[in-house]
């Protein structure tokens, strides 16, 4: 029992962020109008692509005699940039097409 | 120095993208808030190669390799993403998140080969177990726990992704057998009792247990999806869409970085919610979703094997006639018109009706095309007015004061079963009521039952007549016919 609450007080830190965000996270996007349902599943799934920068510093930190870390780092960066990269893009894609539709209507 | 600099960047991309997902909800800033959200990545990303340091204060190496694979996903990224279909979006999106996920279960098995390094060069400290004091103790505990969520929820993200990807492109078919769920609850009863006996007993830091734990994973994220089908498709997407966030999360604890925490945890947040809302949209539970899949309950039900009625024809011509002659003219589009990239032909027989004075509205039913708001996307790219499309509600209210309704390729969202066959598997989802409309043309290819795989009785209905051909091939021709009439 102890133990568990030394852990508790050891990444309260943490334990606040967490709880925080998961407020805001229902917050921000609350009603939002299922028009926007598709881009917006599209923008957060480019935004849990941060999880690049894990790739990268296992990617940095691999010794070099460590191959296995090597090639998974190396494919961990490869394939979280598609997920950064291409979700941003394609969000951009699927937005631009409604930003037309209000330059027609001026 | 270099930290604070990289702390201060951080906190930057964790507001960037705050705002960018509370821009993403509203359509007039949307696209402003996606840009915002990228450049805070962008900037979270440079920092990370630059600044970043180790507790020995090392900074990163290996840079070549890593420009290296950011170049190589760049490219490829931006080239799927520009080369996409706006009818493939989903695919796509599904893609995307897999690649997250695989990504997130790939640092946790790199991680974890350095953590059992160091559990197996200290076999002493495991003696302390039992004592809070042994600080290394709850710091493997911790570093266990996290690396063991990370590569669980990113496998279970990435196998069901692709296999999601798969089922969407048509490549993998439905696949249900009897105590699938059964297995299902098994594997993933494994999969945590062999986690939980990691963490807690640091001896069995066992590589082969942790690639079976892997293994089992995948296996998991691949039958979890399998047996989902139709129109539950896109929720189970946002569903995965928001596992990968909180996988991301899980390096936010392990590296102690607070990007990482903030943009994992405030998707996982508002993927969930978004999940619900689409279920919402749909009058479906999550519960129903994950378990009454749609694919195994029509195979097995009677509903999809009764007797059914005779149809109506039409020929081109005389729905051509009928079109041009109506005052009041409603267009339901659906997959098929999806499916046929037939948006701009759909544009362009609005066009010309408009032109002949008939007054012609679009029904968009909120899961029209193939994920919730994607309708709205196609007809936007081909330029269709934002005034012209009614939301479900208001499309229910004119329906009876219309004349002809022309459903294009849509099965399920005009489906009167949701409304009065109990037994239907889409029973209580909301529909557009095109029934209360004077006729109804409906154009599909065939009359093979559509998405959901169960047959619609509105074909049969002595008001309706079908208009076979594939959408876009229709809807040229019809705009011909209309010329000269």
């Amino acid at each position: 029992m102890d133990s568990i609450l030394e852990w508790i007080t050891a990444y309260q830190e943490y334990i606040y962020i967490v709880v925080l965000m998961v407020f805001l996270g229902i917050e921000v996007i609350g009603r939002v109008p299922s028009v926007l349902h598709t881009p917006l599943m599209s923008g957060a799934n480019a935004i849990h692509g941060v999880v690049i920068i894990g790739a990268i510093i296992v990617m940095g930190k691999a010794a070099s005699y460590n191959y296995l870390a090597i090639i998974l780092g190396f494919l961990a960066v490869i394939l979280g940039t598609l997920n950064v990269v291409g979700g941003f893009v394609v969000t951009d894609r699927m937005l631009e097409m409604f930003s037309h539709r209000k330059q027609a209507k001026k | 120095m270099n930290l604070s600099i990289l702390a201060i960047i951080y906190l930057l991309a964790s507001v960037s993208y705050i705002l960018g997902l509370k821009m993403l909800s509203n359509p007039a800033t949307a696209r402003k808030g996606n840009g915002i959200a990228a450049i805070g990545m962008g900037l979270a990303i440079i920092g990370t190669i630059f600044l970043y340091q180790d507790d020995e204060g090392n900074l990163l190496g290996n840079k070549a390799w890593i420009f290296g694979g950011l170049l190589i996903g760049t490219v490829v990224g931006v080239m799927a993403a520009k080369k996409v279909k706006m009818t493939a979006m989903p695919e796509m999106v599904s893609l995307f998140n897999g690649m997250g996920g695989a990504c997130a279960a790939l640092i946790s098995m790199v991680e974890f080969n350095h953590l059992a390094d160091k559990i197996h060069s200290q076999p002493e400290i495991l003696l302390e177990d039992i004592f809070p004091s042994s600080g290394a103790y709850w710091t493997w505990t911790s570093e266990m726990l996290v690396i063991l969520a990370g590569l669980v929820i990113g496998a279970v993200s990435f196998a069901g992704s692709v296999i999601a990807w798969g089922k969407l492109n048509g490549r993998i078919k439905d696949f249900a057998f009897r105590g699938q769920h059964i297995l299902n609850l098994l594997l993933l009863a494994i999969v945590l009792v062999l986690s939980a006996w990691m963490i807690l007993v640091h001896e069995n830091a066992n590589v082969m247990v942790f690639y079976l734990v892997f293994l089992l994973a995948v296996l998991y994220g691949v039958f979890f999806v399998l047996p989902i089908g139709g129109a539950d498709m896109p929720v189970v997407i946002s569903l995965l869409n928001s596992f990968t966030g909180v996988a991301a999360a899980c390096g936010g604890f392990l590296y102690n970085n607070k990007a990482m925490l903030t943009g994992g945890i405030l998707v996982g947040a508002a993927g969930t919610l978004l999940t619900i809302l689409m279920c919402k949209a749909m009058n479906r539970s999550l519960k129903n979703v994950l378990i009454g899949s749609f694919g195994a309950t029509s195979t097995g039900g009677g509903g999809a094997k009764q007797e059914q009625g005779t149809y109506k024809e039409i020929s081109l011509s005389d729905a051509a006639m009928v079109l041009a002659y109506a005052n009041k003219v409603m267009i339901v589009p659906g997959y098929g018109l999806a499916v046929a990239q037939a948006q701009h032909a759909c544009h362009e027989l609005e066009k010309q009706l408009a032109e002949k004075g008939v007054e012609v509205k679009y029904a968009i039913h909120p899961v029209a095309g193939r994920m919730p708001g994607h309708m709205n996307v196609l007809l936007a790219e081909a330029d269709v007015a934002y005034e012209n499309l009614l939301e479900m509600e208001h499309a229910n209210e004119v329906f009876p004061s219309t004349d002809v309704v022309l459903v294009l390729g849509a099965n399920d969202v005009v489906n009167p079963a949701a409304k009065s066959d109990p037994s239907s598997p889409i029973y209580g989802m909301p529909i557009l009521d095109v029934e209360s409309a004077k006729t109804c043309i409906v154009n599909k290819r065939s009359m093979k039952p559509g998405y959901a795989g169960i047959e619609n009785d509105l074909f049969f209905r002595p008001k309706t007549s079908m208009l076979f051909g594939d959408a876009k091939k229709v809807l040229q021709e019809l705009v011909a016919e209309i010329k000269n009439v």
